[in-house]
């Protein structure tokens, strides 16, 4: 009978315990052996320290919702804790999502005064961003032409998210909550530099473009891009 | 089937009025027939920079709402015959007249001029898009100074939005040894931000100042350098190749090795 076939897997790693929830059964009756298997395993003293889990859903979707009840199922059991939650599926939404915030928008022509430029993912001028325009982006700044005007990177939040330009005499710059503005006295422009977030530091610094490859080696990986939204 | 060129800048003072006039005359000087239209209703004075307030009687208002033909309205130049003036209203508002209503003047006109030269007002509001209704290419005015570089700036992000040529540019009132002592910006630099070609440069010059007081365009000056100046606008306008000023004597050795390798100097 198929009441025999195990719904729930449960391993140990190093890092702490994995469930393997079946992808064909209903929902409620993951929840219910769920309930069940914990309560005959999970006894175990007050001061043991918690045990991190990793959830793998294989082909089954669940929204926020049917997620929050299996963490409450989970954290009834006073040792555990849901470290994060895979699934091998994700909704069209997800999807469109992440491929605006992993594209790279073009955009040909000079941006100028009171113009903006807002994109997902990130944003190529292929020309000069003049003083008094802005260019925003959720992901990567990069202007290939003179940055005079306002650029705005990771505007979603992401701090990992850099300002590179073929010459940098910004007004201001913002990456995600941070802002630096230009001195107020006659600053001159430097060449092909690039600026980010040190995290030590909680401020915006600028560097030659050529050390943004150490500060940030996956710059243009697909997986830094997609964790972006 | 003449053309209309809008000539306007987004800041006031910086010498749209002045271009009109004096590009006008200079075109009228070369036996073209030429319409000046002056869009600035509330604030005309295109009328008195020509030294024509005298002879107005009816205006662009009254053409547009159809209280006179659009040639009654015209007025005819002192100096030349092929040059005519459509004056704005002193006491109406912006708002009586639309884009649609100055596009069907300057149709119009097109039909008998050759070229159609119209005044924006400052701004870039209703004044703004009514003068650039109806224009099929545009000249922008700044003076070598940041805030009116910037408002050109929009002003051209702006045009670029419209069915139009892409804009021209005139550096006025340029002031040769405030450029040399750093203190004001320099043509290079200014064409370097705006990215768009540079029709002419025009010093500062007092003989402007009094052409405009005295209603007499300095464009009809035989030898002033702004008056050369405005000449050559004209001339470009019409297709000729004209070098631009020198601003100063020595031009430098540098500048001619520069050329020499095709770079921009
Ligand atoms: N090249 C110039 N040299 C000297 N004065 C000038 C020059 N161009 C314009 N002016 C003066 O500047 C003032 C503003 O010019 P105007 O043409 O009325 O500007 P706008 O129409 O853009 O408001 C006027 O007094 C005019 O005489
Ligand atoms: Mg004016």
């Amino acid at each position: 009978m198929m009441t025999n076939i195990q719904k729930i897997m449960i391993k140990g790693t190093r890092d702490g315990l994995t469930l393997h929830l079946d992808d064909q059964c209903s929902f409620p009756s993951i929840l219910k052996e769920l309930e069940h298997k914990l309560s005959i395993n999970g006894v175990a003293e007050e001061d043991q320290p918690m045990i991190r889990v990793t959830i793998q859903l294989g082909n089954r979707y669940l929204t926020e919702e049917q997620k929050e009840q299996l963490i409450a199922v989970i954290r009834d059991k006073q040792q555990l804790v849901v470290d994060h939650i895979e699934s091998n599926v994700i909704t069209r939404q997800e999807a469109l999502e992440w491929k605006e915030n992993t594209a790279i928008t073009p955009i040909v022509k000079t941006v100028r005064s009171g113009q903006v430029i807002k994109v997902r993912g990130d944003l190529l001028v292929i020309g000069d961003v003049n003083p008094g325009g802005q260019v925003v982006a959720s992901g990567n700044v990069f202007v290939m032409g003179k940055l005079r005007g306002v650029a705005h990177a990771g505007n979603d939040g992401d701090t990992q998210a850099v300002v590179a330009a073929s010459y940098m005499q910004p007004t201001q710059l913002r990456i995600g909550e941070h802002v630096s503005r230009s001195p107020d006295a006659g600053a001159e422009g430097v060449y092909m530099e690039c600026a980010y977030v040190e995290v030590s530091q909680e401020n915006i610094l600028i560097d030659r473009l050529q050390e943004i490859v150490k500060k940030r080696p996956d710059l243009a990986s697909f997986e830094r891009r997609m964790s972006n939204g | 089937m003449g053309e209309a060129i809008v000539i306007t800048s987004g800041k006031g003072g910086v010498g749209k009025t002045t271009t009109t006039a004096n590009l006008g005359t200079a075109l009228a000087l070369q036996n073209k027939k030429v319409c000046l239209i002056d869009t600035d209703i509330g604030l005309r004075n295109l009328d008195v920079v020509m030294g024509l307030e005298n002879r107005i009687i009816y205006d662009i208002v009254d053409v547009v709402k159809g209280r006179c033909k659009t040639k009654q309205a015209l007025i005819t130049d002192k100096r030349f015959d092929c040059l005519h003036l459509l004056p704005a209203a002193q006491t109406s508002d912006k708002s009586e007249v639309t884009p649609e209503g100055i596009k069907a003047i300057v149709d119009e006109l097109k039909q008998d001029y050759d070229y159609i030269v119209i005044d924006c007002p400052a701004g870039i509001e209703q004044g703004y898009k009514n003068a650039v209704a109806g224009a099929d290419k545009a000249i922008v005015v700044t003076t070598p100074e940041k805030s009116s570089v910037r408002d050109a700036d929009r002003i051209i992000g702006l045009l670029e939005q419209e069915e139009i040529e892409s804009p021209k540019l005139v550096i006025n009132r340029i002031r040769n040894h405030m450029i040399k002592s750093g203190e004001m910006l320099d043509v290079d630099e200014i064409v370097s931000v705006l990215s768009i070609d540079l029709i002419g440069i025009v010093i500062d010059d007092d003989a402007v100042i009094k052409g405009a007081n005295s209603g007499e365009p300095v464009a009809m000056k035989p030898n002033s350098k702004a008056s050369i100046a405005y000449r050559n606008i004209a001339r470009r306008i019409l297709g000729e190749a004209v070098p631009l000023q020198k601003l100063d004597e020595d031009d430098g050795v540098l500048a001619k090795v520069k050329r020499f390798f095709g770079m921009r100097t």
